[in-house]
């Protein structure tokens, strides 16, 4: 290869590729200069910030409820995550216990939208190789966990799930019930979806040993998630550092060997069986008594209450025009996300907004990883390595 | 994995950077230093490279800004974690406003390199020797850090809008 270059100038002979920034096959609003020797990488230059819609400057001045709804636009394909990740820093600054049945309704909730982001994940990698019929198949089953949002709290895709000191509302039977049948209907769809794509020749060439990056150059630029477990790391926020009385449950972490992009794919494969027996054994164990905490001076009461009862509606003006105290200090708290770490470092100074807040998003990070995983491979496996990182716009750009 | 915690943590900072840590504190059981901005690099390679802690990953870098603070305006926040030890640790460096000049971490965690360019980015920190200092996230021809304080979120003077329909 070398010698083929020197006899001629190479900046003529490589071909410069734009890969986005509205590709279709970037599921995103991502660009990639990419800088081809035929059909060989030799070097992607990544540019960023499509999307920015400065959430951290519109948070230092929104009171903490207002916050959430921003969350659900980070990683808009597990907003339940980044919504409970939001409450519980928010309640760690107040220094608030919540009942037990609070942290199990938000667990089955995590866990649902754990789902289905690696479901959007793992048939997209399916899609950029060439299956579409998983990918359609299994949006039947994002569409049902939806269902489930929507029995919970109304909206679908971007949720503003929850409060902060608990949940807006119990769970109804009907939402009971539909979350029953997922736990019944989902695993024989599921394994449907596993036959297709797990040991199938044509998606095993593409993805087997495709872009692997090793745990310590995973570490090194920041991966956390499934793609830092894939390279074979148990590093698991759920785990680690348990919130939400994820201690309570049993349930096993997945890591890969290799870290390429079969293993990332398997890894979310796992973890989805993982996340159904957790909202299995939450859901039995459902602890009786309030879905939130007995914290007025935080918790917005519900909208009933806040018009027929006196009380509730001091409570609800104090909340909104900013009167209650509000502690100086700084937190940071974590959740495992769908893609990652999802942190949260919130500086209050007493005021009704906050000071600061930071996101740690977790593919913000792990991206810059990229350009060195497809350096030398071709173009379609980029493509494939892309979807199967899990990179969302939305999170990327903050 | 038991004998590291943050007295231990503490006291092996203090014992090789009693001079450079400026105060210590642990907001929510997490060890949180203020740090002369010109000890970043040996006390992270000393927390990488030290045989027990082991500070192996860059959780986070940010930014923040404090007007009120003179000669300590700007500062930088990492966030560390070691994984073998399950801790983690905060360390803060401030810099005055005239000046926010502080070095590079790319060389120890390569995590860092976007986070230094945001930084740099929304609060106009330089971070010397860093491979690539340009805007991230915001347009190159910008020419100011917006997330400092002295920038509102929207000019309330502006005249170019019709509010009136929404109340305001």
């Amino acid at each position: 290869m070398e010698n083929t270059l020197t006899e001629f100038d190479p900046s003529t002979e490589y071909t410069k590729l734009n890969l986005g920034p509205t590709h279709p096959a970037t599921h995103g609003i991502f660009q990639n200069i990419l800088t081809m020797d035929g059909e060989i990488i030799v070097e992607a230059e990544q540019t960023v910030g499509y999307i920015h819609r400065a959430f951290e400057k519109i948070a230092e001045h929104r009171p903490f409820y207002q916050i959430t709804p921003l969350t659900d636009r980070l990683n808009y394909c597990s907003s339940p995550i980044n919504n409970m990740g939001w409450h519980m820093t928010v309640e760690k600054l107040l220094g608030l216990e919540l009942p037990k049945r609070v942290d199990y309704m938000r667990v089955i909730i995590m866990e649902l939208a754990r789902i289905s982001d690696h479901l959007v994940c793992n048939s997209v990698i399916g899609v950029d190789t060439g299956a579409l019929t998983g990918f359609t198949y299994v949006f039947q089953w994002r569409e049902k966990i939806y269902d489930i949002f929507e029995e919970i709290c109304g909206a679908r895709l971007t949720t503003n799930i929850g409060r902060i000191g608990g949940l807006e509302r119990d769970f109804s039977p009907a939402c009971i019930q539909k979350i029953r049948d997922f736990i019944k209907d989902f695993p024989a769809a599921f394994t449907e979806f596993t036959n297709l794509l797990e040991r199938n020749r044509i998606f095993m060439d593409r993805t087997v040993g495709v872009c692997p990056i090793n745990t310590e150059r995973a570490l090194h630029y920041g991966f956390t998630g499934p793609n830092l477990r894939a390279t074979g790391l148990d590093y698991d926020v759920r785990v680690m550092n348990p919130y939400s009385s994820y201690q309570d449950f049993d349930f096993t972490i997945p890591v890969g060997i290799s870290g390429d992009t079969y293993d990332r794919f398997m890894v979310r494969q796992q973890e989805m069986w993982e996340s159904l027996k957790i909202i299995t054994q939450a859901l039995e164990n459902l602890p009786a008594g309030k879905f939130y905490a007995e914290v007025p001076e935080f918790y917005l009461p519900p909208k009933d209450d806040v018009y027929n009862n006196m009380e509730a509606l001091i409570w609800h003006f104090k909340i909104v025009m900013g009167e209650s105290e509000v502690p100086k200090g700084e937190v940071y708290h974590s959740v495992e996300g769908g893609n990652g770490e999802l942190g949260f470092y919130l500086v209050s100074d007493g005021g009704r907004s906050a000071y600061r807040l930071h996101f740690r998003r977790p593919c913000f990070i792990y991206y810059q990883g990229y350009p060195e995983m497809i350096k030398g491979t071709t173009l379609s496996d980029a493509i494939v390595t892309m979807s199967s990182m899990n990179v969302i716009a939305g999170e990327l750009d903050a | 994995m038991s004998e590291v915690n943050n007295t231990f943590l503490l006291n092996e900072l203090q014992f090789q950077f009693a001079d450079s840590i400026y105060s210590a504190d642990e907001p929510y059981g997490l060890l949180t230093i203020e740090l002369d901005p010109k000890q970043i690099i040996p006390v992270l390679n000393f927390l990488k490279v030290h045989p027990i802690i082991h500070m192996n990953f860059l959780t986070d870098l940010c930014g923040i800004h404090y007007p009120e603070n003179k000669g300590k305006e700007l500062g930088v926040i990492y966030h560390l974690h070691s994984f073998t030890e399950n801790i983690r640790l905060r360390i803060k460096c401030f810099m005055p406003n005239d000046e926010p000049k502080i070095d590079t971490i790319t060389s120890i965690y390569g995590a860092a390199n976007w986070q230094e360019r945001e930084t740099w980015d929304f609060y106009g920190i330089e971070f010397i020797g860093h491979p690539n200092l340009t805007r991230i996230l915001n347009v190159d021809e910008m020419d100011y850090h917006p997330l400092r304080k002295e920038y509102p979120l929207e000019d309330q003077t502006r005249t170019d809008k019709n509010d009136n329909y929404f109340g305001r």
